[in-house]
Protein backbone atom coordinates (compact mmCIF):
# COMPACT_ATOMS: atom_id res chain seq x y z
CA UNK A 1 0.00 0.00 0.00
CA UNK A 2 0.99 3.59 -0.36
CA UNK A 3 0.98 6.16 2.41
CA UNK A 4 1.15 9.89 2.01
CA UNK A 5 2.50 11.94 4.88
CA UNK A 6 2.05 15.71 5.05
CA UNK A 7 4.23 17.56 7.54
CA UNK A 8 3.41 21.19 8.24
CA UNK A 9 4.63 23.79 10.68
CA UNK A 10 2.42 24.32 13.70
CA UNK A 11 0.37 27.46 13.95
CA UNK A 12 2.37 30.19 15.62
CA UNK A 13 5.72 28.80 14.51
CA UNK A 14 7.46 31.37 12.34
CA UNK A 15 8.09 30.24 8.76
CA UNK A 16 10.68 32.61 7.27
CA UNK A 17 10.85 30.50 4.11
CA UNK A 18 7.11 30.87 3.58
CA UNK A 19 7.41 34.61 4.22
CA UNK A 20 10.17 34.89 1.58
CA UNK A 21 8.06 32.99 -0.95
CA UNK A 22 5.09 35.23 -0.18
CA UNK A 23 7.32 38.26 -0.76
CA UNK A 24 8.32 36.89 -4.16
CA UNK A 25 4.69 36.20 -5.11
CA UNK A 26 3.80 39.78 -4.17
CA UNK A 27 6.68 41.01 -6.34
CA UNK A 28 5.10 39.02 -9.16
CA UNK A 29 1.82 40.88 -8.57
CA UNK A 30 -0.01 37.98 -6.92
CA UNK A 31 -1.36 40.45 -4.41
CA UNK A 32 -4.18 38.21 -3.24
CA UNK A 33 -1.76 35.92 -1.38
CA UNK A 34 -2.17 36.54 2.34
CA UNK A 35 0.16 33.92 3.75
CA UNK A 36 2.40 31.06 2.64
CA UNK A 37 3.41 28.14 4.83
CA UNK A 38 5.89 25.61 3.53
CA UNK A 39 5.75 21.99 4.55
CA UNK A 40 6.90 18.56 3.44
CA UNK A 41 5.18 15.81 1.53
CA UNK A 42 6.40 12.23 1.72
CA UNK A 43 5.28 9.10 -0.10
CA UNK A 44 5.90 5.78 1.56
CA UNK A 45 5.54 2.41 -0.16
CA UNK A 46 4.52 -0.01 2.57
CA UNK A 47 4.48 -3.80 2.71
CA UNK A 48 1.57 -4.44 5.02
CA UNK A 49 -1.73 -6.25 4.95
CA UNK A 50 -3.76 -4.35 7.49
CA UNK A 51 -4.52 -0.70 6.92
CA UNK A 52 -5.34 -0.12 10.59
CA UNK A 53 -2.13 -1.72 11.78
CA UNK A 54 -0.04 0.24 9.29
CA UNK A 55 -1.74 3.48 10.19
CA UNK A 56 -0.63 3.03 13.78
CA UNK A 57 2.90 2.23 12.65
CA UNK A 58 3.09 5.24 10.32
CA UNK A 59 1.86 7.41 13.18
CA UNK A 60 4.74 6.03 15.22
CA UNK A 61 7.14 6.83 12.33
CA UNK A 62 5.83 10.41 12.28
CA UNK A 63 6.15 10.83 16.04
CA UNK A 64 9.65 9.40 16.14
CA UNK A 65 11.26 10.59 12.91
CA UNK A 66 9.21 11.99 10.03
CA UNK A 67 7.93 15.00 11.96
CA UNK A 68 9.31 16.99 14.87
CA UNK A 69 6.22 17.43 16.99
CA UNK A 70 7.79 20.35 18.85
CA UNK A 71 7.29 22.48 15.75
CA UNK A 72 5.38 20.37 13.24
CA UNK A 73 2.00 18.70 12.71
CA UNK A 74 1.49 15.72 10.45
CA UNK A 75 -1.35 14.15 8.52
CA UNK A 76 -1.43 10.63 7.10
CA UNK A 77 -3.35 9.34 4.09
CA UNK A 78 -3.30 5.66 3.19
CA UNK A 79 -4.28 4.46 -0.29
CA UNK B 1 39.84 11.05 31.64
CA UNK B 2 38.82 10.31 28.08
CA UNK B 3 36.69 12.28 25.62
CA UNK B 4 34.68 10.44 22.96
CA UNK B 5 33.92 12.39 19.82
CA UNK B 6 31.05 10.92 17.84
CA UNK B 7 31.47 10.87 14.08
CA UNK B 8 28.36 10.83 11.92
CA UNK B 9 28.45 10.83 8.12
CA UNK B 10 28.74 14.55 7.44
CA UNK B 11 30.25 15.63 10.76
CA UNK B 12 32.95 18.19 10.00
CA UNK B 13 34.02 19.59 13.37
CA UNK B 14 35.02 16.20 14.77
CA UNK B 15 38.70 16.75 14.05
CA UNK B 16 38.59 20.26 15.54
CA UNK B 17 37.15 18.88 18.78
CA UNK B 18 39.70 16.06 18.83
CA UNK B 19 42.52 18.54 18.22
CA UNK B 20 41.45 20.87 21.00
CA UNK B 21 40.98 18.09 23.57
CA UNK B 22 44.12 16.20 22.61
CA UNK B 23 46.61 18.89 21.61
CA UNK B 24 45.42 22.05 23.34
CA UNK B 25 44.35 20.48 26.63
CA UNK B 26 46.47 17.29 26.48
CA UNK B 27 43.61 14.97 27.37
CA UNK B 28 42.90 11.57 25.95
CA UNK B 29 40.41 11.55 23.09
CA UNK B 30 38.98 9.02 20.67
CA UNK B 31 36.53 8.92 17.80
CA UNK B 32 33.29 7.01 18.18
CA UNK B 33 31.67 5.85 14.93
CA UNK B 34 27.92 6.43 14.62
CA UNK B 35 27.36 2.68 14.29
CA UNK B 36 29.25 1.85 17.49
CA UNK B 37 27.20 0.41 20.29
CA UNK B 38 29.44 1.11 23.26
CA UNK B 39 30.78 4.20 24.99
CA UNK B 40 32.78 2.19 27.49
CA UNK B 41 35.83 4.03 28.76
CA UNK B 42 34.62 7.52 27.91
CA UNK B 43 33.97 10.18 30.54
CA UNK B 44 32.63 12.89 28.27
CA UNK B 45 30.93 12.51 24.91
CA UNK B 46 31.01 15.29 22.34
CA UNK B 47 28.56 15.46 19.44
CA UNK B 48 30.44 17.73 17.03
CA UNK B 49 29.21 20.23 14.48
CA UNK B 50 28.69 19.52 10.82
CA UNK B 51 25.98 18.44 8.47
CA UNK B 52 25.14 14.91 9.56
CA UNK B 53 23.31 13.08 6.77
CA UNK B 54 23.37 16.24 4.68
CA UNK B 55 20.76 17.85 6.96
CA UNK B 56 18.18 15.64 5.21
CA UNK B 57 14.64 15.74 6.60
CA UNK B 58 15.59 18.11 9.46
CA UNK B 59 18.99 19.00 10.87
CA UNK B 60 20.07 16.26 13.25
CA UNK B 61 16.94 14.14 12.68
CA UNK B 62 18.52 11.16 10.98
CA UNK B 63 21.64 11.19 13.16
CA UNK B 64 19.40 11.06 16.23
CA UNK B 65 18.19 7.66 15.05
CA UNK B 66 21.68 6.17 14.59
CA UNK B 67 22.80 3.21 16.74
CA UNK B 68 25.28 5.19 18.86
CA UNK B 69 22.54 7.52 20.05
CA UNK B 70 20.96 4.76 22.17
CA UNK B 71 24.30 4.62 23.99
CA UNK B 72 24.50 8.39 24.26
CA UNK B 73 21.02 8.44 25.82
CA UNK B 74 21.95 5.78 28.42
CA UNK B 75 25.31 7.50 29.02
CA UNK B 76 23.45 10.75 29.75
CA UNK B 77 20.89 8.97 31.94
CA UNK B 78 23.77 7.63 34.03
CA UNK B 79 25.02 11.19 34.52
CA UNK B 80 27.81 11.18 31.93
CA UNK B 81 28.73 14.57 30.47
CA UNK B 82 27.39 15.11 26.95
CA UNK B 83 28.27 18.22 24.95
CA UNK B 84 26.51 18.91 21.66
CA UNK B 85 27.94 21.68 19.54
CA UNK B 86 25.97 23.18 16.64
CA UNK B 87 24.76 20.13 14.67
CA UNK B 88 25.41 18.23 17.93
CA UNK B 89 22.89 20.51 19.68
CA UNK B 90 20.38 19.84 16.89
CA UNK B 91 20.92 16.09 17.29
CA UNK B 92 20.40 16.33 21.08
CA UNK B 93 17.03 18.05 20.63
CA UNK B 94 15.98 15.55 17.98
CA UNK B 95 17.01 12.69 20.28
CA UNK B 96 14.92 14.15 23.07
CA UNK B 97 17.88 14.71 25.41
CA UNK B 98 17.19 18.44 25.28
CA UNK B 99 13.83 20.16 24.80
CA UNK B 100 12.83 22.41 21.88
CA UNK B 101 14.02 22.55 18.29
CA UNK B 102 16.53 24.48 16.20
CA UNK B 103 14.74 26.10 13.29
CA UNK B 104 15.93 27.95 10.20
CA UNK B 105 17.55 31.31 11.05
CA UNK B 106 15.00 34.08 10.85
CA UNK B 107 17.04 35.80 8.11
CA UNK B 108 17.17 32.50 6.16
CA UNK B 109 20.91 32.86 5.71
CA UNK B 110 23.75 30.69 6.86
CA UNK B 111 25.59 32.85 9.39
CA UNK B 112 29.32 32.51 9.95
CA UNK B 113 30.49 35.15 12.42
CA UNK B 114 32.12 35.78 15.74
CA UNK B 115 29.45 36.84 18.23
CA UNK B 116 29.43 37.89 21.87
CA UNK B 117 27.92 35.16 24.04
CA UNK B 118 26.89 35.70 27.66
CA UNK B 119 27.31 32.97 30.25
CA UNK B 120 23.94 32.99 32.02
CA UNK B 121 24.59 30.03 34.24
CA UNK B 122 28.10 29.32 35.43
CA UNK B 123 26.98 26.62 37.85
CA UNK B 124 27.13 23.76 35.34
CA UNK B 125 29.96 21.28 34.66
CA UNK B 126 30.39 23.00 31.29
CA UNK B 127 30.57 26.61 32.43
CA UNK B 128 32.00 26.66 35.95
CA UNK B 129 35.24 28.23 34.78
CA UNK B 130 33.42 31.30 33.48
CA UNK B 131 32.21 34.21 35.56
CA UNK B 132 28.48 34.71 36.00
CA UNK B 133 27.24 36.87 33.09
CA UNK B 134 30.73 36.93 31.61
CA UNK B 135 30.62 37.79 27.91
CA UNK B 136 32.92 35.79 25.67
CA UNK B 137 33.61 35.74 21.96
CA UNK B 138 32.78 32.56 20.06
CA UNK B 139 32.04 31.90 16.40
CA UNK B 140 28.71 30.64 15.14
CA UNK B 141 28.34 28.87 11.79
CA UNK B 142 24.84 27.64 11.10
CA UNK B 143 21.68 28.01 9.05
CA UNK B 144 19.42 26.43 11.65
CA UNK B 145 20.13 27.94 15.05
CA UNK B 146 16.83 29.62 15.76
CA UNK B 147 15.93 28.02 19.08
CA UNK B 148 12.23 27.38 19.55
CA UNK B 149 10.20 25.75 22.28
CA UNK B 150 6.66 26.21 23.58
CA UNK B 151 5.97 28.93 26.15
CA UNK B 152 5.88 26.52 29.12
CA UNK B 153 9.22 24.96 28.18
CA UNK B 154 10.87 28.35 27.73
CA UNK B 155 9.59 29.46 31.12
CA UNK B 156 10.81 26.27 32.74
CA UNK B 157 14.26 26.68 31.16
CA UNK B 158 14.50 30.26 32.32
CA UNK B 159 13.19 29.67 35.85
CA UNK B 160 15.49 26.74 36.49
CA UNK B 161 18.65 28.37 35.15
CA UNK B 162 18.93 25.96 32.27
CA UNK B 163 19.80 28.69 29.77
CA UNK B 164 23.57 28.40 29.85
CA UNK B 165 24.42 30.85 27.06
CA UNK B 166 22.65 33.77 25.40
CA UNK B 167 23.58 35.99 22.48
CA UNK B 168 24.18 39.46 23.87
CA UNK B 169 25.80 42.78 23.19
CA UNK B 170 29.50 42.98 24.09
CA UNK B 171 28.29 44.74 27.25
CA UNK B 172 26.16 41.75 28.20
CA UNK B 173 22.60 42.77 27.30
CA UNK B 174 20.52 40.23 25.44
CA UNK B 175 18.91 42.57 22.92
CA UNK B 176 17.14 41.66 19.70
CA UNK B 177 19.89 43.38 17.72
CA UNK B 178 22.40 41.04 19.33
CA UNK B 179 20.31 38.02 18.34
CA UNK B 180 21.80 36.64 15.11
CA UNK B 181 19.21 33.98 14.31
CA UNK B 182 15.92 34.77 16.03
CA UNK B 183 16.34 32.28 18.88
CA UNK B 184 13.74 32.75 21.62
CA UNK B 185 15.17 34.73 24.55
CA UNK B 186 18.46 34.93 22.60
CA UNK B 187 19.14 31.32 23.62
CA UNK B 188 22.53 30.08 22.43
CA UNK B 189 22.86 27.07 24.73
CA UNK B 190 20.78 25.06 27.22
CA UNK B 191 21.28 22.19 29.62
CA UNK B 192 19.02 19.30 30.55
CA UNK B 193 17.33 19.20 33.94
CA UNK B 194 20.14 17.29 35.60
CA UNK B 195 22.75 19.64 34.12
CA UNK B 196 24.94 16.96 32.55
CA UNK B 197 23.90 17.57 28.93
CA UNK B 198 24.69 20.86 27.21
CA UNK B 199 23.71 21.86 23.70
CA UNK B 200 25.11 25.06 22.23
CA UNK B 201 25.16 26.66 18.79
CA UNK B 202 28.46 28.62 19.20
CA UNK B 203 31.67 26.68 18.58
CA UNK B 204 33.93 26.60 21.65
CA UNK B 205 36.38 24.33 19.80
CA UNK B 206 36.97 27.09 17.25
CA UNK B 207 37.71 29.57 20.02
CA UNK B 208 40.26 27.77 22.15
CA UNK B 209 43.53 29.02 20.68
CA UNK B 210 44.80 32.57 20.27
CA UNK B 211 45.97 31.66 16.77
CA UNK B 212 42.33 31.31 15.77
CA UNK B 213 41.39 34.77 16.99
CA UNK B 214 39.53 34.00 20.19
CA UNK B 215 39.90 31.93 23.34
CA UNK B 216 36.34 32.52 24.51
CA UNK B 217 35.50 28.84 24.18
CA UNK B 218 38.32 27.50 26.34
CA UNK B 219 36.18 27.82 29.45
CA UNK B 220 33.86 25.07 28.22
CA UNK B 221 36.69 22.54 27.97
CA UNK B 222 38.40 23.77 31.14
CA UNK B 223 35.12 23.43 33.03
CA UNK B 224 34.56 19.86 31.78
CA UNK B 225 38.14 18.87 32.62
CA UNK B 226 37.81 20.37 36.07
CA UNK B 227 34.45 18.61 36.61
CA UNK B 228 35.99 15.27 35.63
CA UNK B 229 39.18 15.70 37.64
Amino acid sequence: MKAKVYVTLKKGVLDPQGKAVMGALKTMSFDEVRDVRIGKFMELEIDGASKEKEEARIKDMCERLLANTVIENYRIEIE
Amino acid sequence: MKFGIVVFPGSNCDHDCYHVVKHVFNKDAGYVWHKDTSLKGYDCVILPGGFSYGDYLRTGAIASASPVMNEVVSFAKKGGLVLGICNGFQILTEAGLLPGALMRNRGLKFICAHVPVRVDNNATPFTARYGKNEVVDMPIAHADGNYFADVDTIKKLEDSGRIAFRYSTPGGTATDDANPNGALLNIAGITNERGNVLGMMPHPERASETALGSIGGRGVFESIISALS
